[in-house]
């Protein structure tokens, strides 16, 4: 990982005084609204509706291409008749069931209207279900990557 | 779909959330996605070759 120190969110960059405070100060006051609330709310945003938690924070070229790319890792596994795990029976079906968690929504919406195969038949259906469980894990990473964004961490 | 579609498809995904998460300017993130599509389809292409050789 490459981050950067420089905006990193210590108490040092908070109060200001790494630098000058009023430009500090002046660069706070004009931080869009978004920035300035709730500091998890991209991080939940994130995980709940891929891409929309970089969508908050105005990068919008990235939370679309990031969105893209879990919803096509999700819908490649659906039309693969990949399962949506849903009770586990050993630990890598908990394992699985974790990954699919990372959909957020998309893993509710799912289970609701019945996505996916009951049951794994095929090699290529057992492919979709690994893209399901990749597309959750993926999802988190897009989630806590806006976290970072939204903290200073990463520019 | 077959092995090599599925393959590079998981690669296209992976490699673009990888570019843009752990990157920082988009010139890195080009560089680093494309890295990484590499790896993961020139693995997946060695392994293939590591299989077929132990199997025969």
């Amino acid at each position: 990982m490459r981050y950067s120190q420089k905006r990193m969110a210590t108490e040092e960059n908070k109060n200001g005084t790494a630098g000058s405070g009023t430009q500090s100060g002046a660069k706070a006051a004009s931080q869009p609204a978004a920035q300035q609330g709730f500091v998890y709310l991209p991080l939940i945003a994130g995980w709940l509706v891929p891409g929309a938690g970089h969508f908050l924070l105005g990068k919008w070229v990235r939370g679309s291409l990031l969105a893209a790319s879990v919803l096509g890792m999700f819908v490649s596994g659906l039309a693969m008749q990949g399962k949506l795990y849903t009770s586990v029976h050993d630990i890598l079906d908990i394992l699985c069931l974790a990954g699919d968690l990372g959909n957020g929504l998309l893993y509710l919406i799912g289970r609701v209207a019945g996505w996916g195969a009951e049951f794994v038949q095929t090699t290529v259906g057992d492919w979709g279900a690994r893209f399901i469980v990749v597309a959750g894990l993926l999802n988190v990473i897009t989630a806590v990557d806006a976290h970072n964004l939204r903290t200073g961490r990463k520019s | 779909m077959t092995y090599f579609p599925a393959v590079l498809l998981f690669a296209l995904f992976a490699s673009t959330v990888f570019g843009i998460t752990q990157r920082e300017t988009p010139r890195a993130m080009i560089r680093y996605g494309i890295y990484c599509f590499v790896l993961f389809v020139g693995s997946a292409i060695a392994l293939s070759w590591v299989m077929f050789l132990i199997a025969r």
